[in-house]
């Protein structure tokens, strides 16, 4: 049957808007009882990843409503933000110039014109095998021999990151699957909220009875509690979810744990380099959370790997 | 002749919103108050000078509020040469222009600051006097801050560092890389009784100085 996915779209949101009404409600009692000056940075820090999340959700939901265009625009901004945020912290020097104006302006485009356009051929490997190629000529004509190969993996890195895995995001758009045809966007609806609910039910289960850190010199916040407790209830969730989804609730469950599992694995990689380059956030433009990388570390991970799976088992193209 | 006005006014204000939506948009600039606190204080931000752009990043951080009333102090011999420039750096920008060329000045430089700073603005100055190309992190600063300093006692210097813009636009090159950048204001300082012009400018240059190492990457942001 070929569906529109308006109405499970719209229970979804509303479900989420209902967990946000609580989030809110909950944050300001929290304020009222501990922090009523609002000196207690937990709890500021708290209510302002609450106040994001109102606006990430909503431009999500803006998108989904303007369809293909909207979403493919947003991840593509996402990206620009991401590859920003990653670029300022790489090895790089005068004489990656045209390399990095390379990257913002001719790469990151035709990487959404191709997810756009449906080229599945092309954008799967454009990046990896292409931009890997010619980038490393772009700064070797420029010769500068000085921490030539740590310039050009830095940068690569930064652009398989920020460009190449959140890409898969509006690619899933282009799956082909029988009996869902059209409602394609519930799988970026359905991936966005088990991941990102893990990341929120790990910082939940962390916060109430994390005790034994994972890693850390990597990350003091994430704990074995938080890390079993969110994907447990994110992947329970995700099971929950089956019926906006293709997939029956027991493949639904593996899938949400094979995503969470892998942004559990995203977040720690990324606090990983921020330990390396002495910096606390990616960025600052998401009050609360930090940057764009910040707050997408655990879909940029999840998005290529789902949507490999999803093409391979469920998908006709 | 008033309409004509009228419409330079509005173009101004058009160019000078689209500028800043522009370094936004390529730097993501965030201000780090590490030092002095935003408040409409009458003060000089003197900064490190690496591009063009140094100006609108200090200006892009403050509050409105505070950006109306803070004017570049900018060289006449470059903003007054063609008519574009002169449209941005005058009306655009409502910088004060001084000459560097001593031979053609018709004002004292110090005196057209005092002017500015007595009428009520805040100044930014780049006291290295030119663009830092060369890899030392800071040039050797001329008198003018100390003069300035000196001569109106209860002004604020605010040192002022500009992270990172010199990657985004490298001396030579046409296209800006998007990067994060940020503006870090330190605390200010003033002209000691009786210190002389070499020792204020050697501790003017060493807390600029300071702030250069503080701010590492994009960093240092809201509590996680």
């Amino acid at each position: 049957m070929n569906g529109n996915p308006g109405q499970d779209l719209f229970v979804l949101l509303s479900g989420v808007a209902i967990l946000l009404v609580v989030a809110t409600v909950a944050g300001q009692i929290l304020r009222e009882r501990f922090s009523p000056d609002g000196t207690n940075a937990v709890i500021e820090n708290l209510n302002a990843r609450i106040l994001s999340w109102w606006g990430m959700v909503t431009l999500l939901a803006l998108a989904f409503l303007a369809g293909r265009t909207g979403v493919v625009l947003l991840f593509a901004f996402c990206s620009f933000a991401a590859l920003r945020e990653s670029l300022t912290l790489t090895a790089k020097d005068r004489a990656d110039h045209w390399s990095l104006v390379a990257c913002f302006y001719l790469i990151l485009p035709f990487q959404y014109w191709l997810v756009w356009t449906d080229w599945y051929g092309l954008y799967s490997v454009f990046i990896p095998v292409y931009a890997f190629l010619f980038l490393p000529i772009l700064a070797a004509l420029r010769g500068t021999p000085q921490g030539f190969l740590t310039r050009v993996s830095e940068t690569q890195w930064a652009l398989m990151i920020s460009v190449f895995c959140i890409s898969h995001v509006p690619a899933l758009l282009s799956l082909r699957i029988a009996g869902f045809e059209g409602k394609n966007v519930l799988l970026i609806a359905w991936l966005v909220f088990t991941v990102q609910f893990s990341d929120v039910m790990q910082y939940v289960w962390g916060k109430l009875l994390g005790r034994r850190r994972i890693a850390p010199s990597l990350s003091p916040s994430k704990t074995w509690e938080g890390f079993v407790g969110g994907t447990l209830t994110a992947s329970a969730a995700g099971a929950l979810l089956w019926w906006i989804t293709p997939f029956p609730p027991a493949e639904a469950f593996a899938l949400a744990l094979v995503v969470t599992l892998l942004g559990f694995g995203g977040g720690l990689v990324l606090s990983a380099v921020k330990r390396d380059r002495g910096v606390k956030d990616w960025g600052s433009l998401i009050a609360g959370h930090g940057g764009f990388i910040d707050r997408l570390d655990s879909v940029i991970f999840a998005a290529p790997v789902f949507f490999h799976l999803v093409r391979y088992f469920w998908s006709s193209t | 002749m008033e309409a004509r006005g009228w419409i330079r006014r509005a173009a101004a204000f058009a160019a000078g919103n689209a500028i800043l939506l522009f370094a936004r948009f390529v730097t993501a600039v965030r201000p780090v108050w590490a030092g002095a606190a935003p408040e409409p204080r009458l003060r000089i931000y003197f900064a490190n000078h690496t591009s063009n752009g140094d100006f609108v990043l200090i200006w892009a951080v403050l509050p409105r509020h505070m950006r109306l009333r803070t004017r570049p102090v900018a060289a006449l011999d470059y903003w007054l040469t063609t008519p574009l420039r002169a449209f941005v750096g005058r009306d655009v920008f409502n910088a004060v222009l001084i000459d560097r060329r001593p031979e053609h000045r018709t004002a004292d430089p110090v005196a057209t600051m005092l002017e500015a700073l007595d009428a009520g603005s805040s100044l930014i100055i780049f006291p290295e006097g030119r663009r830092n190309e060369g890899p030392a992190p800071i040039l050797p600063f001329r008198s003018g801050l100390f003069h300035l300093g000196a001569a109106r006692p209860g002004v604020e210097l605010v040192p002022t560092w500009i992270h990172n813009l010199n990657r985004v636009m490298p001396k030579g090159e046409l296209i800006p890389v998007p990067l994060n950048c940020t503006v870090t204001f330190g605390t200010p300082i003033h002209v000691g009784p009786g210190e002389t012009k070499d020792a204020f400018l050697a501790r003017a240059s060493a807390a600029l100085l300071a702030l250069a190492g503080a701010e590492a990457g994009s960093g240092a942001g809201a509590a996680a």
